[in-house]
């Protein structure tokens, strides 16, 4: 391959990749606090909708990314209430999210189907973006790629060098010892299903703003999934996760590459390679570190009267 | 001031459970219907068209039962798997393996005997589910890798080979280019029960769940595994083969599921489609946990799952209701169940702050 070939595909990579990047660290935030969110798909749906929705409606996909946000958090609450509140299993309030938020938003998407709203467009950042290599595969996309060069950091900031991120890694790691310790293990949890819902419900907005400015039902096509399981390969680590939603940004658009280039491969085996990939490098990162990076509390719901 | 307390439960709430369980469905309907009224649905009609079309005649309660076969087939075996704890997710991709396992025998001998050839096809249907199954349990033992994301991957792949064969090398010459294999020979599909609509899956369902009960109720291996299913350390500290334990229910659960692939390609559509992948892999999940794991539950819970099913198709035509309305009430039902489950352990108390 060439090298005018391999610069479009690797700015590619990055734009795919981005969407799915969102959610893991979406998701890496809530896991730290032990709470397993598996609604990710279901809450990112819902983001996408929403921010869908607000752009086509206001005209401010500025607006509409954050309102994407929000709905986000609006759709994760509803796993913080049946967990944290009533003490539901996790894994199971996950499901539920998945399918009802897929469900909520096929239902209400159903009359958009195939329109458009406004959106995100690629914008050359001026003298980076003549950077050699580099320049126009980091510096020719959308705002809303040059925002992911800045939060996996301050999450790691967060999570990693401030009091309150040390808090909400206490109350993954021993619930009991954090709340003996004068937490509150609940406020602790809600914040990061909240926070994490946010990132989730951005990510899915990604999708109708940026990836693509149209609305199809089910758009997301199990990138949450992918994100849940970016998780345990990035070793619950935001810089971990920039490699890995890459490695998938990079099969994906390989594969819609390879689909415009009129190969011999039947389609529906090219759109088999982001989830055998998933498998494969789950494989791979369990088999290397075992459960021994996850939070210890994850979850594990804390009893009320304990 | 008045505070909030969470005080646990001393007397175990008996029958009152199931009151639980109906405030929960009953909130799920309301929030529900709620959505109905925001698409300008309005919504009692719309839960009365939901009801009459799903049990309101003999046409709908034969469609609900069509549909619940195979919603309990996938129920049955997702929930032999929970029991032991083990997350499986993949019964749609088992169910979809198990129709392809059946197609490919139903092809490749068109002229046998129905007598040979159906329970050639149930045979090869449940050992594809099976090993689907057994995928997701062997990495988990070996690798530790989480099942839930690899068992619902896999939902995906097997999706796309069904695309692949019904696409290609399998599709039906004389189909004006859809996706579907060649109907059936008359020899390769499940007849149905007298006059009815219904086809003779339903005695299957009987008979797997009465082997399913006779199993763990009477048998040795059975009862080993509700031991490790109660409590995995005990079980694995007395020396059960753990291991062994995961890969037999994974096995099962994805035979059972493939057993639903068989009837719904046989006797449902008489062929293989795309169309034949509606979620009930999904649907059984939600089934397996409003019964509690319970077969007999689980046989009520598939029919009224199945009845919901059968009602949206009816808001469909009659209100122009998306059919994704079906999985918003699906999730909310769950939601709501999930969340009542607190009462049965906990209840909440007043009381004056000191």
């Amino acid at each position: 391959m060439t090298f005018e070939l391999i610069i479009p595909l690797l700015a590619a990579t990055v734009q795919s990749g981005t969407p799915i990047l969102y959610a893991t660290l979406g998701e890496i935030i809530t896991e730290k606090s032990g709470v397993l969110n598996l609604g990710v798909e279901g809450i990112m749906i819902v983001g996408a909708l929403a921010g869908f929705i607000a752009a086509k409606f206001t005209g401010n996909p500025v607006l509409a990314f954050v309102l994407a946000g929000f709905a986000g958090c609006a759709a994760a609450s509803i796993h913080g209430i049946v967990c944290l509140l009533f003490q539901g299993n996790q894994v199971v309030s996950g499901l539920a999210l998945t399918i009802l938020g897929t469900g909520f938003a096929n239902y209400l998407g159903t009359s958009y189907v195939g329109q458009s709203a406004p959106g995100f467009s690629p914008y050359a950042i001026p003298y980076l973006v003549d950077i050699p290599g580099l320049g126009p595969i980091l510096f020719n996309q959308d705002p809303l790629v040059y925002l992911t060069y800045f939060i996996p950091v301050l999450i790691w900031f967060y999570l990693f060098s401030t009091r309150h991120g040390l808090g909400v890694r206490a109350v993954g790691e021993n619930p009991s010892a954090a709340r003996a310790g004068g937490l509150s293990v609940s406020l602790y949890r809600w914040g990061a299903i909240l926070g994490g819902g946010f990132f989730m419900g951005l990510g899915g907005a990604y999708l109708s703003l940026a990836y693509t400015h149209l609305w199809t039902n089910n758009m997301t096509a199990g990138r949450g999934w992918i994100a849940v399981a970016l998780v345990i390969f990035a070793f619950w680590r935001p810089g971990r996760a920039v490699f890995g939603a890459y490695l998938f940004g990079g099969i994906m658009s390989l594969q819609l590459r390879l689909q415009a280039a009129g190969t011999q491969l039947p389609s529906s085996l090219l759109l088999m390679l982001p989830y055998l990939l998933t498998i494969i490098v789950l494989v791979f990162s369990s088999w290397k570190s075992g459960k021994s990076a996850a939070p210890a509390a994850l979850g594990v719901n804390m009893k009320p009267t304990e | 001031m008045l505070h909030l307390r969470i005080i646990k439960r001393q007397d175990p709430l008996g029958w009152r459970s199931c009151l639980v369980i109906f405030g929960a469905v009953a909130l799920a309907l309301f929030f529900s219907a709620m959505l109905l009224a925001l698409r300008g649905t309005p919504p009692q009609e719309g839960i009365i068209v939901l009801f009459k079309g799903a049990f309101g005649s003999r046409w709908a309660i034969e469609d609900c039962l069509i549909k619940a076969i195979p919603i309990f087939l996938c129920s049955l075996g997702v929930a032999i798997a929970f029991r032991l704890q083990i997350w499986n997710i993949g019964a749609e991709g088992q169910f979809c393996l198990g129709a392809l396992g059946a197609t490919w025998i139903a092809l490749s001998f068109p002229d046998q005997p129905a007598w040979l050839l159906l329970p050639a096809m149930i045979a090869m249907a449940t050992v594809a589910g099976g090993l689907w199954g057994l995928i997701p349990a062997v990495l988990r033992q070996k690798m530790q890798t989480n099942e839930i994301i690899v068992s619902l991957m896999m939902n995906y792949i097997a999706i796309l080979i069904l695309d692949y064969l019904v696409y290609g090398i399998w599709k039906d010459p004389t189909s004006f280019g859809f996706p579907m294999t060649p109907e059936f020979s008359e020899a390769a599909i499940v007849g149905k029960i007298g006059s009815t609509s219904v086809n003779w899956g339903l005695a299957h369902c009987v008979i797997l769940a009465l082997i399913v009960w006779i199993f763990f109720g009477y048998t040795k291996t059975g009862y080993e595994l509700k031991a490790s299913g109660d409590n995995v350390k005990a079980a694995r500290y007395a020396g059960l083969p753990y291991n062994k334990q995961v890969f037999l229910v994974m096995v099962l659960s994805g035979a059972l599921a493939g057993w639903a692939g068989f009837i719904e390609a046989s006797a449902t559509v008489n062929r293989l489609q795309p169309s034949i992948m509606v979620g009930y892999g999904y649907t059984a999940i939600v089934v397996a946990w409003l019964a509690s794991l319970n077969p007999f539950y689980i046989g009520i819970a598939s029919f009224l799952l199945a009845g919901l099913r059968v009602g949206v198709e009816n808001l469909q035509l009659d209100l122009q209701v998306p059919a994704a309305f079906g999985g918003i009430m699906e999730g909310f039902i769950l939601l709501t169940v999930l969340a009542g489950g607190f009462f049965i352990s906990y209840r909440f108390s007043f009381a004056q702050k000191k």
